[in-house]
């Protein structure tokens, strides 16, 4: 398809007409490769492919075949991912070398690469296509049903594939109060950590006395190890804006901000191209489909602050200042930005509306759980074997999704936690993995289902170091407003310190847990409120650990440093020298064909010799 | 220096002068010089009538604002919990003894600019390290070296010790 001049549509019958055009000039015959261009599939190299599919196309006279790039197809692990069609013949870790192969053998020879398919590791069977593969076969994708489908840049991709359909359905048919109904039906509750019900949300938003109102999708993903937005951003743009534009109808909103993370550039350029080829066909702009609803929507990049993923804070950085939260006793859906009644929704959740709208509030509500409806996505990460971005239908189990989707832990290594909720959630040992996931089972648990991040931990991970690493990182992260946070995650630093460094004292895991409840009761805001989740998860599963550190000064993981010395095994040193050569301290000796050993004194327990020892002979003790 | 100054104001007039578009101003302003000078500052300060202690203080509160010029290289290290795992703390180590550079700070020589950021969500590659927009994928501390000590200068470089 070669780029079109966009006519803006006047009423829902044209955005009819527009679908079977574009539906009429696609070739059925026609073959086509999907690439997936998301960014873990971008960094190794699957922009070259698409380049090369393309050439390919172009040059081929005999058969008309079609090339895309689609969004993240969540398969990570083994990217980048090609898809062939018809058939979706699904090709995993594909490299430059292999765009000549498959354009012979599978594009022009219907023949099947058998190389590039994926082989389920725990029973050799070779899976043609992704439902064949374990890692997708449990899933249920509502919110990622476009990506790896759609090209996220062509907004006729979306059309064809029936979007924009809800949106023209409210505008014509439905009143806001039955958008508003629909939705509440659903049962659909915040994905961005809150878990409070959206409806509700909107309708305080839709009552709240002033004329002028404001609607933000919140993109500032900033829980580490959680990539859901930046994938539904990337490669299913148009579904996070027609839910945007389908709750402003809903609520009574003219202006939309897209709030996204400075560290996702690519998010940056597919929602500011999604939003101006809405705009040419008017989907966004005066009159929608020649209905009342006028709305528009800008997209602001943040400045690189955690707390911005707050609400408040979110609205402090729209009006150009210092994002600070600030208290909630007036709520921002009757204050918010500029002071205007601000409904606040995270990417996931306004991605899920156009399905809600389509399919009704019923369909949504018969998936998931008695109080927590729909599907979830995570991001499973860590020391999974199968790491990529997942959907499920809420109340499925941890051990499901950790075993049967993510193919258990790597390396054959025991399973000890798993991490959910980001750095305000907590860690969740073996003995709750068969616990449903949903957002009031996590909470039970001391956790949370927060964005949905999902960070795998093996029995190499220290649960002291993992605490110590997330109040770091909030302690850095803090906007220092109020003296909970501020000063209270610095002491608790303080402490971690001194444990990890093996000068632990009786009473620190009780000072822990007095700081912890303090900071919860006391905060200003909710990264302060639930700072502490991860370290009073830690001392209620993993207390032991806390405890060998400080009475015995013993890191039982063998990573804090400090609390284990590396020594180097005799019978397997080969005397290759490469750790002496290596060590940045000199502090390994050994004559030539003699086995090497290490002079604690000088050692700084930095890991080089660990790491480079090509016969495993260094070990920690 | 008028022609600054001029930039200043075009970016100014891009936003319709609204200072609520403070942030996205301050970003084209660093797209345009590669950080934030001080006096352009001054100048932004000037045009949009505001304090200059406000646009110092969103300066110094977001991360991705630099006051200082940044290196010939751009080295972005994603310390968020997936790679902490795997070994990022390892790496920036690595990274600021060899090269003697703090973490947010520029080498000596200026070769390059070392950043750790939290979480880039490409957790599947996880360690992962980004020099200027290219990824790498399962970084170790002795591959991130010689990635690094690989990055061509234009003036003298630091000892090179590859083995492979």
């Amino acid at each position: 398809m070669t780029a079109r001049k966009r006519k803006r549509l006047k009423t829902a019958a044209d955005l009819k007409k527009l679908r079977r055009k574009i539906e009429g000039e696609r070739d059925s015959e026609a073959k086509c490769v999907r690439v997936c261009v998301g960014t873990g599939c971008a960094a190794k190299g699957a922009n070259r492919i698409y380049e090369q599919f393309l050439q390919a196309a172009e040059e081929s006279s005999s058969v008309k075949v079609e090339t895309k790039c689609t969004g993240c197809h969540g398969f990570c692990e083994r990217g980048p991912i090609v898809v062939v069609d018809p058939g979706g013949i699904l090709y995993v870790g594909v490299e430059e070398a292999d765009v000549e192969e498959i354009w012979r053998e599978t594009v022009l020879g219907d023949r099947v690469v058998k190389r590039l398919l994926y082989t389920d590791p725990s029973t050799e069977q070779v899976c043609r296509t992704a439902e064949e593969i374990p890692f997708y076969k449990s899933q249920q994708r509502i919110v990622l049903a476009g990506n790896g489908v759609l090209d996220p840049t062509r907004i006729e991709d979306y059309i064809a594939a029936g979007g924009y359909s809800a949106l023209a359905g409210a505008v014509e048919s439905m009143k806001p109060e039955d958008v508003l109904n629909e939705v509440e039906r659903s049962g659909l509750r915040g994905r961005g950590g809150g878990g409070f019900p959206t409806a509700r949300k909107w309708r305080s938003c839709r009552d709240a006395r002033g004329r002028i109102k404001y609607v933000i999708c919140n993109g500032d993903e900033g829980d580490p190890g959680a990539f859901m937005d930046r994938s539904i951003m990337e490669g299913n743009p148009h579904c996070v804006i027609e839910g945007m534009i389908i709750g402003a109808y809903a609520i009574g909103a003219k202006q939309g901000y897209i709030y996204v993370r400075n560290e996702y550039p690519l998010a940056v350029t597919h929602l500011t191209k999604a939003v101006a080829q809405a705009r040419e066909y008017g989907l966004l702009g005066d009159r929608i489909l020649g209905s009342k609803h006028s709305f528009d929507i800008r997209i602001n990049r943040g400045g690189g602050a955690f707390v911005c993923g707050e609400s408040t804070a979110l609205m402090a950085s729209l009006e150009g200042r210092v994002g600070e939260p600030r208290a909630k006793y007036v709520h921002t859906v009757e204050s918010g930005l500029r002071e205007r009644p601000t409904d606040l929704n995270n990417v996931e959740t306004w991605a899920n509306i156009p399905a809600i709208i389509k399919n009704g509030g019923d369909w949504f509500a018969s998936v998931g759980t008695e109080n927590s409806k729909g599907t979830k996505v995570f991001s499973l990460v860590g020391k999974v074997t199968n790491t990529g971005l997942v959907e499920v239908p809420m109340g499925m189990t941890l051990r499901r999704i950790v075993e049967e989707i993510g193919g258990g832990v790597r390396g054959g290594k025991a399973f000890k936690a798993v991490q959910t909720g980001g750095p305000s959630g907590g860690c969740i040992p073996a003995e709750h993995l068969d616990t449903p996931v949903d957002f009031d089972e996590l909470t039970r648990l001391g956790s949370m289902m927060g964005s949905g991040g999902m960070i795998v931990m093996d029995e190499d991970t220290c649960m002291v170091n993992i605490a110590q690493y997330f109040i770091r990182f909030l302690k850095d992260e803090s906007c220092g407003k109020c003296t909970p946070c501020r000063e209270g995650l610095a002491q608790m630093l303080d402490i971690f310190d001194r444990i990890t460094r093996g000068e632990g004292k009786a009473g620190d895991i009780d000072t822990l847990t007095e700081l912890g409840a303090l900071l919860e009761g006391a905060a200003l805001c909710a990264l302060g409120k639930t700072a502490a989740y991860p370290v009073l998860s830690t001392i209620r599963y993993f207390r032991d650990e806390y405890e060998k550190h400080i009475e015995e000064q013993r890191c039982p993981a063998k990573v804090c440093r400090g609390l284990f010395i590396y020594e180097i095994n005799a019978d397997a040193c080969k005397a290759c020298g490469i750790c002496k050569k290596n060590c940045p301290v000199d502090a390994i000796v050994g004559e030539k064909k003699q086995p090497h050993s290490i002079v604690q004194e000088k050692c700084t327990k930095c890991g080089t010799c660990f790491d480079k020892c090509p016969f495993d002979a260094v070990i920690k003790v | 220096m008028p022609e600054g100054a001029e930039v200043v104001r075009e970016i100014v007039e891009r936003y319709e002068r609204d200072d609520g578009m403070l942030i996205p101003m301050m970003q084209d302003l660093q797209a345009e010089f590669g950080h934030l000078p001080p006096d352009r500052l001054r100048d932004l300060a000037f045009c949009l009538e505001i304090p200059l202690t406000r646009i110092y203080g969103v300066a110094t509160f977001y991360s991705s604002f630099r006051l200082a010029p940044k290196g010939q290289h751009e080295v972005t290290l994603c310390v968020g919990t997936v790679c902490h795992l795997k070994g990022a703390g390892e790496i920036s180590e690595a990274i600021c003894r060899e090269f003697d550079v703090e973490a947010g700070g520029t080498t000596p020589d200026r070769l390059f600019s070392f950043q750790p950021v939290n979480c880039v969500g490409a957790c599947a590659l996880a360690p992962v390290m980004i020099v200027d927009g290219k990824y790498y994928d399962g970084v170790t501390p002795a591959s991130a070296l010689e990635i690094l000590q690989g990055l061509p200068a234009e003036g003298e470089e630091s000892q090179s010790e590859d083995e492979s």
